[in-house]
């Protein structure tokens, strides 16, 4: 699968200003039984996002009306971590957003991020704890501009903030490249890793 | 010329990398790829779309697991959604030539379970898999990591994985653990001292007397929770106990000719050499490790059975505050609490944390001669039908069946709940699992982690107990 490229994105931000959000709660393991990359937006967050008759649950932040159409999730540390399921990501993905900004991610949610166009931003506890209070402060109608290509997040009043990223995902989510064909195209150093280990 | 001294982890990384990418990360490569029914469906379908084959089908062993049902294997899946997905995993097993370990084989299990247990898993080798609880595999000195689906989609096409070289984390458990006290024990005690995101982005090495005297199962366990306290892997490395495990198995290397003992000969050189350097290191007394039991909805939420629900309050930042009020309230406790002699309703004994003949070996010799308290229902789900049918020759199912719990065919069953096995909301379970986040074993169920004796002498008592007193008892 090749990835849609991420190379500047400028959007309306959702807060969900909870720690340790793992890919259960993401996408509860009663949807993943689908076969296919598709259909998990709508499933996003279930069970904190629909109350247990199948109503919206208000309280929820996703479900503010402010977020409606949020592109940007501003996270709270370690995000995405436990399962390995992808299909958190492809669920944030469909959902509508193109970046999560937290101050960590789990290992594994970070890496299938990159293979999904989805841009994990790391920032610093001060950065991040700046963004939430601003979001709060605008009462949650909030913007901010996350460009990949020069590493940086900003909003239009005066935050500005850098963020590191290997060059080898940047590239990969700049072009949107497919790394298996980019793989592939090493075929005769594997041939000759499996020839010096026969 | 001397090489530098080395860990565990640099000795299989290295001697993994293909080719070291201009941009920094290499392209490893890997030995053995499990695969399962639950993250491999959209990477086939990426093969296909694209034309592209696998590899090595030979290097790769598939098995279905996570949905699977665990009562009468002879009627069909009736779940619709699950039985697709079981036959879409056993057409991609067919048009891809992978061997596949299906509900009619013997051998089938958790995929963390079969992999050791068919010798397939071995020590220095890489093994990947589209699961976080590949980590187990470390207890063989392998380096073994969970992968998200494309990334499982990249080793079928090309055998190999691009990969940052991870940092290094020594956890030493000196001296000895106490009676009644498990790998389990160790393992959630770590997660509380670090915290689950305490080794992000680290490779753990467990070492120490205590690892030491670990058999194989007690030593999975420990490398199985290792993504719990945010490890991208565990690794112990490999000793006698080691080999002594997989001489004689399956898939091992070959006993005649010497093929096995010129192996161990090799797996022998992977431990540490002195002198070599870790980026962190956190050092434990087993001593002083006492039954552990989870309080709230993540596995860092953890206290010995003889404490009590902390108060949110006491906690240092605000975000930990937040994360303690909102698991008390899911958990439905008050702080101050007293863990033990807390009611339960449901008992699991499973997963590929705790499912292997040790581990129910542990809770048949708690629970021989007793009955299951009144209005609890308990479950015992072997990791594998090999452990079943080992279970079963050895009288265990009879000790389960006559205590009033419930006898399985394998499978992952209520760790997560993917198939009919799951709690009812407001349910409250003492599981064997390894994750109490919200809504795991079923939306609204409230899971309390523990080893396997103290999960079934909960059982037994209807409440959670100290497993230590209860064999004095």
């Amino acid at each position: 699968m090749t990835p849609p490229p991420f190379t500047r994105h400028a959007g309306r931000v959702a807060a969900l200003p909870r720690a340790n959000v793992d890919t259960d709660q993401i996408v509860p393991k009663q949807f993943l039984k689908r076969i296919e990359r598709s259909g998990f937006g709508p499933v996003l967050f279930h069970d904190w996002r629909y109350r247990g008759d199948g109503s919206p649950d208000p309280a929820f932040e996703l479900n503010h009306p402010e977020a409606a159409q949020a592109t940007l999730l501003l996270a709270g540390a370690n995000f995405g971590c436990g399962s390995s399921r992808e299909h958190a990501v492809w669920a944030l993905r469909e959902y509508g957003f193109r970046a999560v900004l937290a101050e960590s991610f789990a290992d594994i949610f970070f890496a299938n991020c990159c293979q999904n166009g989805l841009l994990p931003v790391r920032l610093g506890t001060g950065e991040m704890r700046e963004l939430f209070a601003r979001y709060a402060r605008a009462g949650g109608r909030y913007d901010l501009v996350v460009d990949l290509a020069a590493q940086t997040v900003q909003d239009a009043h005066g935050f500005r903030a850098a963020f590191a990223i290997d060059p080898y995902r940047r590239d990969m989510l700049l072009h949107g490249l497919d790394e298996i064909g980019r793989t592939l195209l090493e075929g005769d150093r594997i041939a000759a890793y499996e020839r010096s280990r026969a | 010329m001397r090489l530098p001294a080395r860990t565990l982890f640099e000795k299989v990384w290295d001697a993994h990398v293909v080719h070291r990418l201009p941009e920094g990360p290499e392209l490893l490569y890997v030995d053995l790829h499990l695969v399962h029914e639950v993250t491999s469906p959209q990477a086939f379908e990426g093969l296909r779309l694209a034309g592209r084959r696998v590899r090595r089908p030979d290097l790769t062993i598939a098995t279905v697991d996570h949905n699977v049902p665990t009562d009468d294997r002879t009627l069909p899946v009736a779940d619709p959604v699950s039985a697709r997905q079981l036959e879409a995993l056993a057409a991609n097993a067919r048009e891809f030539g992978i061997e596949l370990f299906d509900l009619a084989s013997p051998r089938q299990g958790i995929v963390h379970v079969i992999g050791p247990e068919l010798g397939l898993t071995q020590p220095g080798m890489l093994i990947v898999c589209g699961d976080s609880h590949t980590s187990t595999h470390g207890a063989f000195g392998a380096l073994a990591f969970g992968i998200g689906t494309s990334e499982v989609e990249h080793v079928l096409a090309t055998q190999c994985l691009v990969a940052s070289r991870p940092k290094t984390m020594e956890v030493r458990f000196d001296g000895t653990l106490g009676p009644g006290v498990t790998a389990k024990d160790m393992i959630l005690a770590l997660i509380g001292r670090i915290g689950t995101a305490g080794a992000t982005g680290h490779v753990i090495e467990y070492s120490g007397d205590a690892v030491r005297r670990l058999s194989m199962e007690g030593r999975m366990t420990v490398c199985n929770m290792s993504i719990e306290a945010g490890a991208r892997a565990g690794m112990i490395a490999p000793d006698d106990v080691t080999f002594a495990y997989l001489a004689g198995r399956p898939r091992a290397p070959e006993g005649e000719g010497g093929g096995f003992r010129r192996a161990v000969e090799t797996w022998r050189a992977l431990g540490t050499d002195e002198g070599a350097e870790f980026d962190a290191r956190v050092t434990l007394a087993a001593e002083v490790i006492a039954p552990q039991v989870t309080w709230g909805t993540s596995p860092g939420m953890v206290v010995e059975i003889t404490g009590r629900v902390p108060d949110p309050a006491g906690f240092a930042s605000a975000a930990e505050r937040q994360a303690a009020e909102r698991a008390l309230q899911y958990m439905n406790l008050k702080p101050g609490t007293p863990l033990e002699g807390l009611p339960i309703d449901r008992v699991f004994l499973g997963s590929c944390t705790n499912a292997r003949i040790e581990d129910l070996r542990s809770a048949a010799r708690v629970v021989r001669g007793r009955k299951v308290a009144s209005g609890v229902r308990a479950l015992v789900v072997p990791g594998s039908q090999h452990v079943k049918a080992q279970a079963e020759a050895e009288g265990l199912d009879r000790v389960f069946r006559e205590a009033g719990f419930e006898w399985r065919n394998s499978g992952c069953s209520m760790c997560l709940g993917m198939n009919p096995d799951v709690l009812a909301s407001g349910e409250r379970c003492a599981a064997t699992s390894n994750r109490n986040f919200e809504g795991r074993q079923g939306r609204g169920g409230r899971t309390h982690l523990m080893s396997p004796a103290m999960a079934a002498a909960a059982g037994i008592a209807g409440r959670l107990v100290d497993v230590r007193r209860w064999s004095a008892a």
